[in-house]
């Protein structure tokens, strides 16, 4: 198991490597020049030939990459800003902020709002489709099938404006949404984020929701469930020890997959509440061309997902036996 | 409660009713094209110790009547009528609670694929231990002891180091030994052996069958034993029962039926079995046609499109009446028994050699 993570790990590094040139030769070898944004109107040659040195673009590509990863492991000092401890992503072009400690302030909202919607989507979505599959084709199946279709086919965009509206504009019951430190008022927290996970786990419930109960219909025709039926064992025994086991596989899966892009970032969520997590970072990004900051959200976010991965595959192993040898 | 072991072979008093009584069975499934009837109107006895063997085609309904036995068909889509007695007691209107009580624990079942038929999931022991203690209350360390003391008696070698192992890493045949450990753990009186032995290799099979005869020998235990080999059931059983579309065309004991068989498609069966001393090159000799659709089955004798003797029995009795199978030993056939027996001695037992 343990040679399993490392081989994992080592091979993950790799990939975020590689990631990292593609990156790199993607947004810093384009023919355009950012020095020419932040020289404004009034540009002259020299002052563009100083705004090139400031940015150490006036390197070649390979002597700038080397610099770049130079700076993710040891960290720089070579910034004007001031010096950049590792891992360096350097200055960000718009905020002169440290591209990391930008990432590192923005972090903690969408780790939030992610794990906690991940909470609600699973207990809410788990539990309708185990009952759904228990009580497969008797009404409660059925309206938990047919509402979980509705719901899925619903966008984010559309609910969280409607859950607002509703709960926030009309009705005075909650406050709008903001973010609070978990450490500094856990209660504000726990209210401030409320909406947004509902909203945001509703999508996502949904999909569970169908996902747990054709998993479980599935695994309630396995043979060796019959056998367990045959030898005495009681529905609801066989339901949760036998079927449930199997039926998890998938579910992690799918689960690896949502949770590494919310941690990446729940753009849409996190624009519709006007919450500043990594997502919203992201789009910043774009929006400013700021090339530092771009690459260290889509590297961080990389990151992230090839984590999830490795949990995933560690979670194969501790729940199926037969993928513990191989 | 007595058991009657097989050597002894006396049945019980018949003021006692059956070990296992199933009286007219009708099962019948409701799929989108109509019902099928899978089961249609089958009835036969078992006595403690003793082996039945049922034999036929796949879909002739021999699964089906014995996962109806156990309650273990669907309910949400089969209909079941009859009475199945399992001394005295009637299980089609049994309460699911009481089904739990007797599966694993009365009786018990072994299903043809070993290797699906065990969960990946869990130890072979916890497999065996769990309808352990569930059905006779023993702890976790009882339960444990009595497994690796089952594992070791159906020849599992180091048993208490095995039972600890996940099912896909025994061998066929050791999965096998351990669904059928996991059967007798309680002690059943009645075992059903689903084509126990068809997902092994011959060399295999032979240790299974010896196994099973040696623990009947031990247990007293009743069995059922469910085949579509011949060869299988001239081994196994006491009594055969033959099913075709549903029901039984033929029942006796063994050496009856196979001695000298009386149903033209017994006869089919016999031989379209091959021969190891015929020469190489000889076609095997199938029986023409396939098997009927259960949906709308044939009317009078179910076999009767298929029979190459039909023309013998005068008229069209085979196409408008259904043969029944005589209490005792009989073939459900309108051929006399004059007739069974000329056609069986002059041309059907040279062929078989």
């Amino acid at each position: 198991m343990l040679r399993f993570l490392l081989r994992r790990t080592l091979g993950s590094l790799v990939i975020l490597v590689l990631l990292t040139v593609v990156a790199f030769l993607l947004f810093f070898g384009m023919p355009r020049d950012p020095a020419l944004l932040m020289c404004g109107k009034t540009c002259t040659p020299d002052a563009l030939a100083n705004i090139h040195r400031t940015l150490g673009i006036d390197k070649s590509i390979p002597e700038q990459f080397w610099i770049f990863l130079q700076g993710l492991v040891a960290g720089r000092d070579d910034f004007a800003q001031g010096p950049c401890p590792a891992p360096c992503f350097g200055y960000s072009y718009h905020t002169n902020e440290q591209v990391w400690s930008t990432l590192m302030d923005r972090l903690p909202l969408t780790v939030s709002l992610a794990l906690g919607a991940t909470v609600v989507f699973l207990f809410v979505g788990l539990g309708t489709g185990m009952l759904a599959a228990w009580r497969r084709g008797t009404l409660i199946d059925k309206s938990f099938t047919a509402g979980s279709m509705v719901l899925s086919s619903m966008q984010i965009y559309f609910l969280g404006p409607l859950a607002l509206a509703v709960l926030v504009y009309q009705t005075h019951l909650f406050d709008e949404p903001r973010y609070t430190e978990l450490t500094q008022d856990p209660v504000a927290w726990f209210t401030g984020l409320m909406i947004p996970w509902v909203v945001l786990s509703t999508i996502f419930a949904a999909q569970y929701t169908r996902m747990a109960r054709s998993s479980m219909i599935e695994q309630l025709q396995e043979e060796h469930i019959r056998t367990a039926r045959a030898k005495g064992m009681s529905r609801r025994y066989v339901f949760f020890r036998y079927a449930w086991r199997g039926s998890l596989i998938p579910i992690v899966t799918i689960l690896g997959i949502d949770l590494s892009s919310m941690l990446g970032g729940a753009i849409i969520t996190e624009y519709t509440f006007g919450l500043p997590g990594l997502g919203h970072l992201a789009v910043e990004s774009v929006q400013f061309s700021d090339l530092p900051l771009l690459l260290g959200v889509m590297l961080f976010a990389a990151a992230v997902i090839l984590l999830c991965n490795i949990v995933v595959d560690a979670c194969y192993a501790f729940i199926d036996p037969r993928v513990r040898l191989s | 409660m007595t058991t009657v072991t097989k050597e002894a072979g006396a049945p019980v008093p018949a003021d006692a009713g059956a070990f296992l009584s199933v009286r007219d069975l009708h099962v019948s499934f409701a799929t989108e094209d109509g019902a099928v009837r899978a089961v249609d109107g089958l009835s036969f006895d078992l006595e403690r110790g003793r082996t039945l063997g049922i034999v036929g085609e796949s879909g002739s309904g021999k699964s089906v009547t014995n996962l109806t036995v156990l309650g273990l068909h669907n309910p949400m889509f089969t209909t079941v009528e009859g009475e199945i007695l399992l001394e005295g007691q009637e299980l089609t209107t049994a309460r699911e609670s009481e089904l739990e009580r007797l599966r694993g624990n009365k009786v018990a079942m072994i299903f043809q694929d070993p290797l699906t038929a065990l969960s990946p999931y869990y130890t072979v022991g916890r497999q065996i231990a769990e309808p352990y203690m569930k059905h006779r209350g023993a702890s976790k360390k009882a339960a444990w002891e009595r497994t690796v003391e089952m594992l070791g008696k159906v020849g599992i070698p180091n048993p208490r180091e095995r039972a600890k192992d996940y099912p896909h890493q025994f061998s066929g045949g050791m999965r096998q030994r351990a669904m059928i450990a996991m059967a007798l753990v309680c002690d059943p009186d009645l075992l059903i052996a689903d084509e126990p032995t068809t997902a092994l290799d011959v060399t295999v099979q032979a240790q299974i069958l010896d196994l099973l005869k040696d623990l009947q020998r031990e247990f007293g235990t009743a069995i059922i034993f469910i085949t579509h080999d011949l060869g299988v059931i001239a081994d196994m059983a006491d009594d055969i029962m033959v099913m075709y579309a549903g029901s039984a065309v033929e029942r006796g004991t063994t050496e009856q039926v196979l001695r000298s068989p009386q149903h033209p498609y017994t006869w089919g069966l016999l031989n379209s079995m091959p021969r190891l001393d015929s020469d190489l090159g000889t076609p095997l000799a199938p029986i023409p046609g396939a098997p009927p659709s259960l949906l709308n089955p044939p009317s009078g004798c179910r076999f009767h499109p298929r029979c190459t003797f039909r023309d013998r029995v005068g008229g069209d009795r085979c196409v408008t009446e259904r043969p029944l199978l005589a209490p005792d030993r009989a073939a459900a056939c309108h051929l006399t028994a004059e007739q069974k027996r000329s056609i069986f001695v002059d041309e059907i037992r040279p062929r078989l050699g």
